[in-house]
């Protein structure tokens, strides 16, 4: 079983005793109010999801982790997991502090805090999204934070796995499925949508190479029009009970906010899927990418820098233009298939979308009836 | 010496040596030093092991627990 990033699993999720006691005392704690996305990162980080990371990130580490992508330790590192306030007076220094995520009754977790800082957001900007231009998704969001972060451990009170509990295990616990399975190579796949016969041709086709193969789709926060999260699930659910091996596929979510960071955040997608205990991620053309702010093969070949030698878990890219071949009688790419575009039923996400849309069904050779099938027993697939 | 301590010698053949020389010009590698630890690097931390565990035999028994609930063990 690969080792976790940094060597060890962190826990930090309270339990039994331990968890009655900590409740007790955060009743007569400071309470802050955090959304839902840093409630996110909070059990990500309890969990053992950003291990070796024990909490939101001290200065020490987001300078380090800014200036040379690793934490302060030299663990390879690309992203900060940061909490930001407005002043410097929003929480006391150098106390715990319990935190509640917003409109919930219960506490969510303590955090210790160790300091609040200042931070550069152009400079982190540019660190993390290769750019500190606006118009970028994520450089705005950075914008828009709080002009101070805070630092510190944290312990998770509400260990809660939100609607999809049977699909939302933590890294021990997959790493428990893996070894009980005897897969000694597992490959993530990463996605957002739901799958077409494009992506089963990859799945397969990685699937001739490792042990097992590890389907999480990341769940949280979406654009209008994209997929719903129980729409993906589903189709998902469809396609391997009648399509995949059951014993060589694990269908898991992971509750991520997405950066579009490109190369930066293709790193992290793989430390985090590292913690799960996967050696081998599919990482794709433009993976995590936004607009045109990064190449097409910039999250492939960041893998290769020195810097990131330690990280263990590997990218696979299967490279080519795919699409359904009917002379090829297959799904083919420009680097398999010598046939004229005559012959090409494309993959394209508008086309399949249209279709779903208008209630047709894509052509099987796009898309396994059973997968629509699942889709239109929603009234929308779609997030409005 | 400075950074003497911290550092060992490894004996490998010359022919491999001077194989690999040849392989890492005009790379992005600055001697074979450097891509030897690189390669190595990569290999080890494939195959390193935890250093020591966080959960103790009492969670993880409820990790399996949990799993047999779910219907994964
Ligand atoms: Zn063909």
């Amino acid at each position: 079983m690969i080792a976790p990033h940094g060597g060890k699993l962190t826990n930090r999720v309270l339990e039994g005793e331990a968890l009655q006691e900590a409740l007790k005392e955060a009743r007569g704690l400071p309470r802050v109010e955090v959304n839902s996305e840093l409630a996110t990162e909070v059990r990500n980080i309890a969990r053992g999801v950003f291990s070796p990371l024990e909490g939101v990130t001290p200065s020490e580490a987001f300078q380090s982790i800014i200036e040379s992508d690793a934490l302060a330790s030299g663990v390879a590192w690309t992203i900060p997991i940061i909490f930001d306030v407005p002043s410097r007076d929003a929480i006391p220094e150098g106390q715990r502090t319990c935190l509640v995520e917003n409109g919930q009754a219960r506490p969510l977790a303590i955090l210790d805090v160790e300091d609040i800082y200042l931070w550069d957001k152009q400079k982190a900007a540019a660190a993390v999204f290769g750019t500190t231009d606006s118009n970028h998704p994520g450089v705005k969001g950075f914008y828009e934070r709080g002009d101070y972060l805070v630092g510190g451990k944290v312990e998770l009170l509400d260990n809660n796995r939100g609607p999809y509990e049977k699909l939302n295990l933590s890294p021990v616990e997959t790493r428990a499925v893996f070894e009980e399975r005897g897969w000694r190579t597992v490959c993530a796949f990463q996605t957002r949508n739901v799958p077409h016969r494009g992506h089963e041709e990859l799945q397969k086709t990685v699937l001739g190479l490792v042990d097992g193969l590890f389907i999480q789709p990341v769940i949280g926060r979406k654009k209008p029009g994209d997929f719903r999260d129980d729409v993906i699930l589903a189709t998902y659910e469809a396609l391997i009970d009648n399509y995949y091996a059951k014993d060589r596929v694990f269908l898991n979510i992971l509750p991520f906010v997405m950066r579009y960071a490109g190369p930066k955040e293709a790193i992290m997608h793989a430390i985090m899927r590292k913690n799960y205990g996967c050696t081998h991620i599919i990482i794709g053309r433009d993976h995590a990418g936004v607009g045109d702010y990064y190449g097409e093969e910039d999250a492939i070949e960041i893998f290769d820098e020195p810097r990131f030698a330690d990280l263990g878990i590997r990218p696979i890219t299967i490279r080519g233009d795919f699409w359904y071949c009917q002379k090829c009688g297959r799904v083919a790419s420009n680097r398999t298939c010598p046939h004229g575009k005559e012959w090409q039923i494309s993959f394209s996400g508008t086309k399949i979308r249209q279709l779903i849309t208008e209630g047709e069904a894509p052509p099987p050779e796009i898309m396994r009836p059973e997968v629509f099938a699942v889709i239109q027993q929603f009234d929308n697939p779609f997030v409005t | 010496m400075p950074g003497q301590s911290d550092k060992v010698t490894i004996k490998i053949p010359r022919p491999l040596y001077n194989r690999i020389g040849k392989l890492i010009e005009e790379s992005g590698y600055n001697s074979v030093t450097d891509f030897v630890v690189y390669v190595l690097r990569d290999i080890a931390s494939v195959h390193n092991r935890a250093e020591d565990e966080v959960y103790s035999e009492e969670e993880l028994q409820r990790v399996k627990e949990h799993l047999h609930r779910l219907g994964y063990l």
